[in-house]
């Protein structure tokens, strides 16, 4: 699929690996940039973005392009985020140790999951996922001694090199893990096991038919999103500095299936739009009903409305979000372009994957 | 009368039927006949109001029918017998049947519409309360055109009934086809791959081709004439 | 031994809780196979609605039916505006447009009747009865629970088996098309099938209300256990959701009452996994059906 960014890439010579890294040397220079210009509360922000980019990149792999549901992945950030935290407050253990850690965990429960939902259509695996979602958080205020109770645990950001204030650094450590995932994600769906997400995700009796193991591709596209997931749990623990049950309701399960479709499902570029509304949209609502009068306990679920609406209108009027509205705008400007005589680069027979 | 003028219907950028004009007849079985994908099921199709067209128009009666909705002009005295035949599985014999009489036919008159169509097709007697999903190919083409038959259509579509019988099974069926069709006023469009036997009870035949229409005369100069029995119907 | 009884007895009136939410679930699924997220939700709405309707000084059973006739205009209203334009598209929308139902519905009950707690009156005593010398956890509101769903239960049947409403129903719900050709008018029936799915719904809201914390979120545990619950007993059977409502109150019940209530959704979890993995269809689930 040729889009403005394939063809940037493109500029960079080679194997689809230096060109994402390329282009990811590229962002992360130009964040760099931003994030100094920027005061530490809006560094906050991006770093909060970044963040949900690692979750909805996950997520968009498994449902856009692997075809499975999932309303049960704030489960797993709180997986990531409680392991995070319980290894910090136990353990002396090495950041990035912790990190991969977080990671490894979500992903395990991902193959937990991942193994039932193997046998599921859509409606049973999105009321399994959901059940999942509500399941999870209780069993944290069960073992209340342990995991922290209401108060939750606590979480420490390792201290900042030189003189680089906490905020900008952890915005860098969030932004370099988004960074990293896209990478991994982009040239995963663009090696055979993103074929072979996509053929199961079509048919998966042709795709057995071929000789792709479906059982295996689907826990895997979970386990990896599983993991993203929990990546990302483990990240917002630290933005909030405290990681209990109440950081995790069904509500974020769903926030997050409504960004990915709003963003655009299937897509990683999209993920930016989509975390993008899920950091600002609870501002943007609050000044809305502020601007409407309404009282300030309002404000709150305002912002959870307008989620819901943003699903069902998606659903009904654009349901490939906002990259797909990008990519027919820049598709219609292409055939323009092409049509007023221009030498036109020949549409490759070979899918590029999903930018 | 069924009267089809200039009717085109296309399906995405494929042209399905290309200006069809018909005439069919009360009281005898007009044939629609032709190849695989020559348009004839499209025509069914959009006659009781599945498909919509991109222009014509079709009247029944002198009661233009395009724009009404599937129910309504069901209502309307058309039953629609579809390819694949429709059996509704998971409902017994009796309650197919009888779904088809709920909006015609009051409460006491059902049980005698039941009995009529039971005496012409008594193989279904002892079938009544069995599922129709564990009926043979045979049985569910007559459970199906019973059901038809049992609201007394004005016009009747059949689409492919032959299709998977054994020839002595079909043989059956076109006979009782004929013999409700003579002497009523019912319209009969009948769709078939198997023209013989279609020709051996119609009166007229009218034939399509990669949607439009190619012959339309009597059924008897159809079967004669040779060149065009081996072009489009293959025999 | 006695724990082990009340227990039980928990079991079977959280059971028929679920199985009245599972009811709507399988009525759902049967017209227009769509598994409706939002029910418990849509039951919630109704059940705030109640509460204004009592505190508007209404009594109770005058209140009680007005509940269920605006869960009969909420079901087909929902069905018109939210699932008939997703007709014939992918079978994964409507089921997102459900969530997205879900969670407009929860910040709406909040936005509108913001965080206050507050209490919602049963029908009847909710102290045990007394059986011999003891006390039972059997109350008279759970005996109101047992017949309420029952009754709702054999109404169901007696529409879907007897009537030719029924007939038309079920004929709508399995074959959409042919029935269709039959003179069925479909689009009003599904409609119908989502209005009666509303009254249900309704219903499993004001028998939850009074042992809950009655918040937005009130239903949402209702409605995960009322979906294990139709998945036991087979998606589209409401002898089913019956049974598999039961099942799933009294396992609840068991985990709650011996391993304690925050495993309960856990216990669930497992059972929901176990259902699937053994028998996905369900335990009254008919055979599969071929097209020919």
């Amino acid at each position: 699929m040729d889009t403005p960014l394939t063809r940037l890439g493109r500029t960079v010579p080679g194997h689809p690996l230096a060109r994402h890294l390329g282009l990811a040397l590229g962002a992360g220079a130009a964040l760099y940039f931003l994030t100094s210009a920027l005061s530490p509360y809006n560094d906050f922000e991006v770093g909060e973005i970044a963040l949900y980019v690692v979750a909805l990149s996950g997520l968009s792999l498994l449902t856009g392009v692997n075809g499975q549901i999932s309303l049960g992945h704030g489960a797993f950030m709180a997986v990531g985020a409680y392991t995070v935290a319980l290894l910090m407050n136990h353990t002396g253990a090495n950041f990035v140790l912790e990190l991969l850690a977080a990671v490894g965990t979500s992903a395990a429960l991902g193959v937990v999951i991942g193994i039932p939902a193997t046998r599921l259509k859509g409606p049973y695996l999105a009321g399994l996922t959901l059940l999942l979602a509500l399941a999870l958080p209780p069993i944290a205020d069960k073992w209340s001694n342990t995991f922290g109770g209401d108060q939750g645990l606590t979480t420490t950001v390792p201290t900042a090199p030189g003189s680089l204030n906490p905020e900008e650094w952890l915005c860098w450590i969030q932004v370099l893990g988004a960074l990293v995932t896209v990478v991994l994600l982009a040239n995963l769906l663009q090696s055979r096991f993103g074929r072979s997400f996509r053929a199961v995700r079509d048919n998966e009796v042709a795709a057995a038919l071929a000789g792709v193991h479906v059982a295996r591709t689907k826990v895997l596209a979970f386990s990896i999103s599983a993991g993203c997931a929990g990546l990302a749990g483990a990240f917002l623990g630290l933005s909030t500095g405290v990681v209990s049950t109440g950081e995790f309701p069904l509500t974020l399960s769903i926030q997050l299936l409504a960004a990915m479709v709003v963003g655009g499902t299937g897509t990683l570029v999209g993920m930016v739009w989509g975390a993008v509304l899920l950091v600002y949209l609870p501002q943007w609502s609050t000044s809305l009903s502020n601007q409407f009068g309404l009282g300030t306990g309002v404000n709150a679920y305002l912002a959870t409305i307008i989620f819901g609406a943003f699903l069902i209108g998606a659903m009904l009027i654009a349901p490939s979000g906002i990259q797909g509205g990008l990519r027919w705008v820049w598709q219609r400007a292409r055939g323009a372009m092409s049509a007023a005589g221009a030498a036109t680069n020949v549409q490759h027979g070979v899918s590029q994957g999903s930018t | 009368m069924l009267e089809i003028s200039d009717l085109s219907v296309s399906y995405g950028a494929v042209r399905a039927l290309s200006s069809v004009t018909l005439t069919a007849e009360p009281g005898a079985i007009t044939a629609i006949l032709g190849a695989n994908g020559a348009g004839k099921t499209t025509l069914l199709r959009t006659v009781s109001g599945l498909v919509k067209p991109r222009s014509g128009s079709v009247r029944f009666d002198g009661e233009e029918m395009l724009g009404t909705a599937v129910e309504r002009i069901a209502r309307r005295g058309v039953a629609h017998v579809p390819e694949g035949r429709g059996v509704i599985e998971e409902l017994t014999v009796e309650e197919n049947l009888r779904l088809a009489t709920l909006w015609c036919i009051g409460r006491r008159a059902r049980g005698a519409a039941m009995a009529e169509i039971l005496e012409l097709f008594p193989a279904l007697v002892p079938l009544r309360q069995r599922h129709a999903s564990t009926l043979s190919g045979g049985e569910r083409q007559m459970l199906v055109i019973g059901r038809a038959l049992i609201s007394k259509p004005r016009l009747l579509l059949l689409d492919e009934p032959s299709l998977g019988l054994a020839p002595m099974v079909t043989a059956t069926l076109m006979a009782i086809l004929r013999r409700q069709t003579e002497g009523s006023d019912m319209t009969v469009l009948l769709v078939e791959q198997n023209a013989r036997s279609a020709l051996s009870v119609s009166e007229h035949a009218v034939v399509l081709n990669l949607g439009a229409v190619v012959l339309s005369d009597s059924a008897a100069a159809v079967a004669a004439n040779d060149e065009l029995r081996h072009m489009y119907l293959g025999f | 031994m006695s724990l082990f009884i009340n227990i039980t007895l928990n079991g079977v009136s959280d059971g028929m809780i679920f199985a009245a939410l599972a009811l709507s679930l399988v009525l759902i699924f049967r017209a227009t196979r769509i598994v409706n997220f939002a029910q418990g939700a849509m039951g919630m709405m109704t059940t705030f609605i109640a509460s204004t309707l009592l505190n508007r000084g209404l009594s109770y059973w005058w209140m009680f039916v007005s509940v269920l006739v605006i869960g009969f205009v909420f079901g087909a209203l929902v069905e018109r505006v939210l699932i008939r334009p997703l007709q014939g598209r992918s079978e994964l929308n409507p089921v997102i447009v459900s969530i997205g139902l879900l969670v407009v519905l929860e910040g709406l009950a909040g936005a509108i009747y913001g965080n206050a707690s507050r209490g919602f009156p049963a029908a009847y005593s909710q102290s045990g009865l007394t059986v011999g010398h003891t006390k039972i956890a059997f109350s008279h509101f759970d005996v109101f629970i047992l017949v309420a769903v029952l009754v709702v239960m054999g109404a169901l049947l007696v529409l879907f088996r007897l009537t030719s409403l029924g007939l038309r129903m079920r004929a709508s719900a399995f074959a959409g098309e042919v029935s269709r050709l039959l003179g069925v008018r479909v689009g009003l029936l599904l409609t119908l099938g989502w209005a009666l799915a509303g009254v249900t719904g309704a219903l499993s809201g004001l028998l939850v209300a009074p042992t809950s914390s009655f918040s937005p979120y009130f239903m949402d545990l209702v409605l995960v256990y009322a979906f294990t619950a139709a998945v036991i007993g087979g998606l589209e059977s409401p002898v089913g959701a019956l049974i598999g409502g039961l099942i799933t109150g009294l396992a609840i019940s068991y985990v709650g009452g011996y391993l304690g209530s925050g495993l309960q959704p856990v216990g669930a979890l497992v059972l929901l996994i176990v259902a699937l993995m053994i028998r996905p269809e369900g335990i009254f689930s008919r055979p599969p059906s071929r097209v020919v």
